[in-house]
C-alpha cells in the first residue's frame, strides 16, 4: 500500500533502461491518455507551490508490458486529519470503481515532482513496499513544471533487483553496500512509456481539434531560460552542500576507525610486553583481556543517505544537461532568424 | 432559463407520472400505466421533426451561462463507455466542477451503474453519494453541477435521472455525448431544465441547449497536443521525445505553418486569391515581431548566453563525475 510521504532522492540510469537491456519482467508501460490527463488535472488543481501530489495507477499486465488504464488521486495529507484512513479510502475507491468496469488492479503510484528533487528515502520505501508485493509496480514521476514548459514530461521508474536485495536485508552500512556492489547508477531503473488511445477516444481527438482554438502558446520554442536555470542550480548547491556533509561525517569514522586500530594494536602489544616481562620475573601472566569490549568500534554511518544524495545530483545534472542543449538549439535558431533580418 | 421559441428546437416533452414514485435511499423506479405510455408515443410525433433541424442548433445563439468542458471529462466519458456492461446502450453518470456567475466550468466526472429498460429506470444513489463523498475528499472544491449521459436522444427516463439530480444540485446541467457516432459526429451538447406547459395543467419539462466550450489548462493543452499526434499514427502508440528532438519537433512544425503562409501569400500575389485585409494585418505584425537589434549587440548577447549555457553543462558533468569518484573511493 502507499505510505504518504514527501519524496526522497533516486538515482536514475537514462542510457541503461531505454536501450531495451532490462531484466526486469515489465519491459515497457503503456498508458492511456485518460490516465495522463487525470495526473496532469490533478496537479494543476491541487498541487500548489512545492507540494506533491500522489495517486494510485490501476490497469494490468500484459505478457511483458504493464497497461495503465486508470488512476485515482489521494487527497493531501493535512495535519488536523490525523484520523484519515488512506487504506478505507482505498479500498473504497476500488470497490466502486470495479462497479463500473474499471480495472482495479493496483499497478503503481505517481506523483508529481518539483524541479526532478524525487529522489528520497520515502520514494524508496513506498516502491520498495509496492514492488515487494505488486512484482509489476512502477512509479510514474511527472515534472510539472518541464511540462509547462512545452512537452510532456512523465518517467517511469522501478527498482533494481540489487536494491530490492538490499531494501529487503535493510543492511545500509557501507560493507553491505559494498557487497552488493550497488552504485548510484544502478539505483532505479527507467521503463519506456507508450501513450496509446483507444479509437473512440481518437475520434473524440478529432472533434476536439475541429472545435478548439489553435494554441497560441508554443511555449517549447520560449527563449527565457534564466528562472529555470537559477532554481535548479540552487537545487544542486543544495543537495551538493549536503553531499559534503555526509563525506565529512565518512571521513571522521574512517580516521576514528583507523585511530582505534592503532590503539588496539598498541595496546596488544603492550600486554604482550608485559606479559614477556613477568615471565621473565616468575609471576603468572596477565589474562588476555577481550580487546573488543575495551574498545568499542565506531559506528558506521549509514551509507543509503548518501546513496540517496548522490542519486539526486545525479538526476539535477540530467535535468540541467537536458534543459541547456535544448536552450543551445533555440539560440542557434534565434541567430538564424536574425540573419535574414 | 428562458425558453426559445420557435419550432427548430430540441424538445423532449413528458407527461407527469401517474403513481407517486416510491423512492427508496437505494433506487428511483417508475411504473406508468399502459394507457398513459400509448397517450406519450402519439405526442411523439414532433420529436422527429425537431431531430431533423437540431443540425442547425449549433449556430444558434442561446441564453443561459456557457459551459466549459476539461477534455478529462470527456476522455472519462468515453472510456465509461467503452467499459459499460453487456446490454446497456448508455451510460450515465455526474458531473463535478465549479459555478461561476456566467459560466459553468466541468472539471471531473464518474460514471453511476444504472440499469434501463423499456418502462422503468434503476439509478445506483448509494454508489453515487460514496463516490462524490471520495471525490470531495481529494478535491474539495468540486460540486456536483450536472449529469451526463452518453447517447444521441433525451429520452424519458433522462428526466426523471434529471429530477434526481435537481435534488443534488441547483439546476444541473444535463451534458450529452454521441459515442455511437450516431450522426458522423461526436456531438457534445449541453441541458438545462425547464417547466413548460400550462400550470394546474399538463407540465412537462423541456431541455434547453447551452453553449459548450473547451477550456483547457496549459499543461492540459500539451497533454492533449501530445495525445492529438497519437491518432495519426498508424499503430495509434506514441513515444515520449527527450532533449533536442523536441525543439526539433516542435520547429519543423513552425516550418510547415510558414509554408502553409508562404503558398497563401504567393497565391494572393499571383491573383488567385482575393486578399483579405485582416489576413495582411496579422502578417504584417508577424513580421515585425522580430526584433531588429544591431548585429554587433545581437552577437554579443547571443554569446554571453552560449557562455551561460555552457558553463552549466560543464559544471553539471563536473558535478557528475565527482560523485562517481567519490563513489568509487567509498567502496574501495
Amino acid at each position: 500500500m502507499a505510505s504518504r510521504k514527501e519524496s526522497g532522492a533516486a538515482s536514475t540510469s537514462v542510457l541503461a533502461s531505454t536501450s531495451g537491456t532490462l531484466d526486469s519482467p515489465v519491459k515497457q508501460i503503456q498508458i492511456e491518455g485518460l490516465v495522463l490527463l487525470k495526473i496532469i488535472k490533478h496537479y494543476q488543481e491541487e498541487g500548489q507551490g512545492s507540494e506533491v501530489v500522489q495517486g494510485v495507477l490501476l490497469g494490468l499486465v500484459v505478457e511483458d508490458r504493464l497497461e495503465i488504464t486508470n488512476c485515482f488521486p489521494f487527497p493531501q495529507h493535512t495535519e488536523d486529519d490525523a484520523d484519515f484512513d488512506e487504506v478505507q479510502y482505498q479500498m473504497e475507491m476500488m470497490r466502486s470503481l470495479r462497479h463500473v468496469n474499471i480495472d482495479h488492479l493496483h499497478v503503481g503510484w505517481y506523483q508529481s515532482t518539483y524541479y526532478g528533487s524525487f529522489v528520497s528515502r520515502a520514494l524508496l520505501d513506498s516502491q520498495f513496499s509496492y514492488q515487494h508485493a505488486i512484482e509489476e509496480s512502477v512509479v510514474l514521476i511527472y515534472d510539472p513544471i518541464k511540462t509547462a514548459q512545452g512537452s510532456l514530461s512523465l518517467k517511469a521508474y522501478r527498482l533494481t533487483p540489487k536494491l530490492m536485495e538490499i531494501c529487503k536485508e535493510k543492511d545500509f552500512t557501507p560493507e553491505g553496500l559494498k557487497k552488493a556492489n550497488i552504485g548510484f547508477e544502478h539505483m532505479f531503473e527507467e521503463v519506456p512509456i507508450l501513450i496509446k488511445n483507444s479509437h473512440l477516444i481518437n475520434a473524440l481527438m478529432w472533434d476536439l481539434e475541429d472545435k478548439s482554438t489553435v494554441a497560441d502558446k508554443h511555449e517549447l520554442l520560449n527563449l527565457s531560460s534564466s528562472n529555470h536555470l537559477e532554481k535548479s542550480l540552487q537545487l544542486l548547491m543544495d543537495r551538493v552542500d549536503d553531499m559534503s556533509q555526509d563525506i565529512v561525517k565518512y571521513n571522521t569514522y574512517s580516521r576514528n576507525q583507523s585511530k582505534q586500530q592503532q590503539q588496539k594494536h598498541q595496546y596488544v602489544q603492550r600486554r604482550q610486553q608485559e606479559n614477556t616481562q613477568r615471565q621473565s620475573r616468575g609471576e603468572p601472566p596477565l589474562p588476555e583481556e577481550d580487546t573488543s569490549k575495551m574498545f568499542k568500534p565506531p559506528q558506521p554511518p549509514p551509507r543509503m543517505d548518501t546513496l540517496l544524495i548522490a542519486g539526486q545530483i545525479n538526476n539535477y545534472c540530467q535535468n540541467v544537461k537536458e534543459f541547456t542543449s535544448q536552450n543551445l538549439g533555440k539560440l542557434f535558431m534565434a541567430e538564424a532568424l536574425q540573419g535574414h533580418n | 432559463m428562458t425558453p426559445i421559441a420557435g419550432a427548430q428546437q430540441r424538445r423532449s416533452i413528458s407527461p407527469p407520472p401517474q403513481k407517486k414514485p416510491k423512492t427508496t435511499s437505494m433506487q428511483l423506479r417508475v411504473n406508468r400505466g399502459r394507457a398513459q405510455h400509448r397517450a406519450w408515443r402519439y405526442t411523439c410525433q414532433p420529436k422527429t421533426a425537431a431531430r431533423r433541424h437540431s443540425l442547425s442548433l449549433s449556430k444558434m445563439s442561446v441564453y443561459g451561462p456557457v459551459v466549459k468542458i476539461h477534455p478529462v471529462v470527456l476522455a472519462s466519458i468515453c472510456d465509461s463507455y467503452e467499459r459499460r456492461n453487456e446490454g446497456a446502450s448508455r451510460v450515465i453518470g455526474t458531473l463535478l466542477g465549479t459555478i461561476d456567475k456566467h459560466s459553468i466550468e466541468v472539471t471531473n466526472c464518474f460514471s453511476v451503474p444504472h440499469n434501463e429498460s423499456e418502462d422503468e429506470v434503476a439509478v445506483d444513489m448509494e454508489f453515487a453519494k460514496n463516490m462524490y463523498d471520495l471525490h470531495k475528499r481529494v478535491s474539495p472544491t468540486e460540486v456536483i453541477i450536472g449529469w451526463y449521459a452518453t447517447g444521441f436522444d433525451i429520452t424519458e427516463h433522462s428526466v426523471l435521472i434529471h429530477e434526481y439530480y435537481s435534488r443534488e444540485a441547483t439546476n444541473p446541467i444535463h451534458l450529452t455525448m454521441d459515442t455511437a457516432l450516431q450522426s458522423g459526429k461526436m456531438s457534445i451538447r449541453a441541458y438545462v431544465s425547464a417547466q413548460m406547459g400550462v400550470p394546474g395543467k399538463t407540465v412537462g419539462v423541456m431541455f434547453t441547449p447551452l453553449t459548450v466550450k473547451y477550456v483547457y489548462y496549459d499543461t492540459e493543452r500539451i497533454g492533449v497536443d501530445l495525445l492529438q499526434r497519437t491518432r495519426v499514427l498508424p499503430n495509434r502508440t506514441k513515444g515520449l521525445t527527450s532533449d533536442l528532438s523536441q525543439v526539433g519537433g516542435s520547429a519543423a512544425r513552425v516550418q510547415d505553418m510558414l509554408t502553409t503562409m508562404l503558398a497563401y501569400i504567393d497565391d494572393v500575389l499571383s491573383g488567385k486569391v482575393a486578399a483579405d485585409n485582416s489576413v495582411g494585418r496579422f502578417l504584417m505584425d508577424l513580421v515585425n515581431k522580430v526584433p531588429t537589434i544591431s548585429a554587433e549587440d545581437f552577437e554579443n548577447m547571443l554569446n554571453s548566453n552560449i557562455n551561460d549555457l555552457l558553463m552549466v553543462t560543464y559544471l553539471s558533468n563536473l558535478t557528475q563525475a565527482q560523485i562517481a569518484l567519490n563513489e568509487k573511493l567509498v567502496l574501495l
